[in-house]
């Protein structure tokens, strides 16, 4: 079971971390919504729970919690451009469809 | 597919649910658009690169330019070209006079109380131009961040009056922007530099933009932002630096003048690059290649100092007059934030240094400074900080009042008031019998409602016929988070009520107000010596309505003849001396009749107490005094 960063999504997390000048590291997780019945969690972690899994990536702490994970093992997070929008982007080979706008997933 | 940023823990959103917001600098000259994104706020560039979006629209025959792209036509197409819009929001027909620059559009001629520019468009007001260049701003938010913008901060300069304030909401609404709030600029650069994180202290904003300087002097207490006072000059700026530069060059290339237009701009343009590039080096070379006259020669810092001194002298003089406003000494300034392109001049920044004894904060792009603040207030608003409860205050520029008897103002919000804010005063009526009141609400620093300036008037009716002085009417002033007022009277003994939104028709300038504040306090003595005349006019008013309804009443029976005739001349002469502007004669002859109806005041009290205390025993008297006693 992993998770991984990309090179440029590490160093856009280790520089967020940094200005914001506190938290452990990076929350990746599943919320039950959204159009195709779930959505990615991506959020800074400032205290990491006993149900949760830490990896390690780029010096990058990645925390999912259990119930995420099912969902998650196996994701590269991504940091991209397009156009004038950058943003993070989640490369789930579990990811079997996913709405339009992509923000929501089906496995 | 839509790029995901990082949530503070526990913020995450569910799909389509982004709580975007963006702030807004909508500026004189130049306005941006910033957010905060994954934790990190950051001003929006186009998609070449440029963060300023110049402040300028162009109306071509079928589409609107707005930025760099309409200010290619301000030369070209000057009639529809519109710049420093932000100038005219909220402001009046009449307004328009009193400012000394002239435009290069015109104005058309309406019955309207709003000036509208011609434009091949049609007739245009400011709101109308401005919503162009906050729908500019929105479209770059959308495209770089991806999805809807749920709420914008758009920052204001502190001295906007309502109707600037009101104009500006109004703008964003023609955007289809939803205002989360509008934002005082320094409060807004102080936010920028985190100074609200701090737990208080006094915080200087010296903002010195292409052609305005604002001065403000906030006070920090438990994380808001109080605007103890502001100033400044609305036509003083970089451009006037570029100018001095300018005048030096033809001097020193023996020039008379600057010559045609085109080669004023040229020179201009050369005067500005030198100023710009002495940002950053010792001293550069100058030049000046027009038709037979060539000229080099050097610019050092030495000179552009000694150029511009006056200038900065300036801004010094209305930073001292801020400082007095607030009541603070130079020492008790913590921070000192610099904002404002023009803010980059070296010699500006020592001079500002020297005045305030503290080195200013500039490490945060003085462009972007505004925008930045703007960015991270709108985060906090929207919803992405639950901790942060970060409610800035902000401050009403000029007292709110009402008209009583004589002309007089009573103020009820006094200026530099913090806000959102609530305040109420009780008045009474001053007639018997009276059974309406006019509230007239006023704005402005003088004691006279001639000198000062209307912005409503409504009547509350239906207040139960009484003596003179028993309804108790509350006048409750109201002031929300965006600097709007709302006025409300009700008379308490019988719940009627009347209120009004005050939808100022138009605004005063920064100018005005400043020359409003300069008048109050050059008038101090004769507003002093006016205020006591009239009250003692209104004394002696109020004197002679009450002698005249108790004669009518009771004059026949308890006074000769005699008494009542030496009492009627008495009344006469002051009816003859109210008007004049002796108020110490005014006040004699009041305490003469006082003296003369002595008497006549003795009788009546007797006769009442009399009639009152018909069919009552003294020993009910008694008992009831025994029994407060017992009580107490």
């Amino acid at each position: 079971m992993a998770i991984t960063l990309t090179e440029p999504a590490a160093e856009r997390v280790r520089t967020f971390l940094a200005n914001r000048g506190k938290g452990v590291g990076l929350r990746l997780g599943v919320k039950t919504m959204g159009c195709s019945g779930m959505s990615y969690v991506l959020e800074f972690v400032d205290d990491i729970n006993p149900e949760d899994e830490v990896f390690e990536d780029s010096g990058v702490k990645v925390i999912v919690d259990k119930k995420s994970l099912v969902y998650l093992d196996g994701t590269e997070l991504d940091y991209t451009r397009e156009g004038l929008n950058e943003g993070f982007k989640f490369n789930n080979p579990k990811e079997k469809a996913a709405c339009g706008c992509g923000e929501s997933f089906t496995v | 597919m839509a790029l995901i940023q990082i949530a503070e823990p526990g913020e995450s959103t569910t799909a389509h649910q982004h709580k975007l917001a963006v702030g807004i600098d909508l500026g004189t000259t130049n306005s941006l658009v910033a957010t905060v994104r994954s934790g990190e706020v950051s001003t929006l560039p186009d998609s070449s690169g440029q963060h300023l979006l110049p402040s300028v629209v162009h109306y071509a025959e079928n589409a609107i330019h707005v930025g760099s792209e309409a200010q290619s036509y301000s030369v070209t197409d000057p009639l529809n070209t519109v710049v420093s819009v932000k100038r005219f929001m909220g402001r009046g027909i009449e307004d328009l006079a009193v400012e000394e620059t002239h435009y290069s559009y015109e104005f058309s001629e309406t019955n309207s109380v709003i000036p509208r520019i011609k434009t091949r468009a049609g007739d245009l007001s400011a709101v109308e131009i401005s919503a162009e260049i906050l729908k500019a701003l929105k479209t770059r938010a959308l495209e770089t961040l991806g999805d809807e913008i749920n709420g914008a901060v758009i920052t204001v300069p502190a001295y906007f009056d309502d109707a600037q304030r009101q104009a500006t909401k109004d703008a964003a609404k023609l955007a289809d922007i939803k205002v989360l709030r509008l934002l005082n600029e320094p409060t807004a650069a102080a936010v920028a530099y985190g100074l609200d994180s701090g737990n208080q202290g006094v915080i200087a904003v010296f903002d010195l933009g292409g052609g305005t300087f604002d001065i403000s002097i906030l006070r920090l207490n438990n994380g808001v932002f109080e605007v103890l006072a502001t100033g400044g000059d609305s036509s003083l700026g970089g451009d006037d630096f570029d100018y001095v530069i300018a005048q030096w060059m033809i001097e020193q290339a023996g020039m008379d003048d600057m010559g045609d237009p085109a080669s004023k701009r040229l020179i201009m343009q050369q005067a500005r690059a030198a100023k710009e590039a002495l940002a950053g080096a010792e001293s550069t070379g100058v030049s000046l290649d027009l038709g037979d006259i060539h000229w080099q020669g050097t610019l050092d810092r030495e000179i552009l100092k000694a150029l511009i001194m006056p200038l900065i002298k300036k801004t010094l003089m209305s930073c001292r007059r801020a400082l007095r406003d607030a009541d603070i000494e130079k020492n008790n300034i913590d921070e000192v934030v610099m904002v404002g392109g023009s803010t980059r001049t070296l010699a500006v920044r020592e001079m500002v240094a020297e005045f305030f004894e503290c080195e200013p904060l500039t490490s945060i792009d003085p462009d972007k400074v505004v925008a930045t603040g703007a960015a991270l207030q709108a985060d906090v608003l929207v919803g992405n900080k639950p901790d942060d409860e970060m409610l800035l205050l902000d401050v009403i520029p000029l007292s709110l009042g009402i008209e009583t008897m004589g002309g007089l103002v009573e103020k009820i919000i006094h200026r530099n008031t913090g806000i959102p804010v609530a305040k109420a005063q009780d008045f009474t009526t001053y007639k018997d019998g009276q059974t309406a009141m006019a509230v007239h609400v006023l704005q402005g620093e003088r004691e006279l409602v001639a000198d000062s300036r209307s912005l409503a008037r409504f009547e509350l009716r239906g207040i139960p016929p009484q003596v003179a002085g028993a309804a108790r009417i509350r006048v409750t002033f109201q002031v929300d988070a965006d600097g709007l007022l709302i006025v409300s009277a009700r008379e308490e003994n019988s719940g009627v009520e009347a209120s009004i939104d005050v939808k100022p028709s138009y605004g005063l300038s920064d100018s005005e107000v400043e020359t409003m504040l300069r008048e109050s306090m050059e008038h101090a003595e004769d507003d002093m010596h006016s205020r006591s005349l009239r009250e003692q006019q209104v004394e002696a008013d109020r004197v002679l309505e009450a002698l005249d309804s108790a004669l009518a009443v009771d004059g026949e029976q308890l006074l000769s003849d005699q008494e009542r005739s030496e009492i009627m001349d008495v009344r006469q002469i002051l009816v003859e001396v109210k008007s004049d502007t002796d108020k110490e004669k005014i006040k004699q002859t009041i305490e003469r009749l006082e003296k003369a109806c002595e008497n006549y005041v003795a009788r009546r009290m007797n006769s009442n107490i009399k009639s009152a205390m018909q069919g009552h025993s003294i020993e009910e008297y008694a008992s009831d005094e025994r029994s407060e006693a017992e009580e107490s």
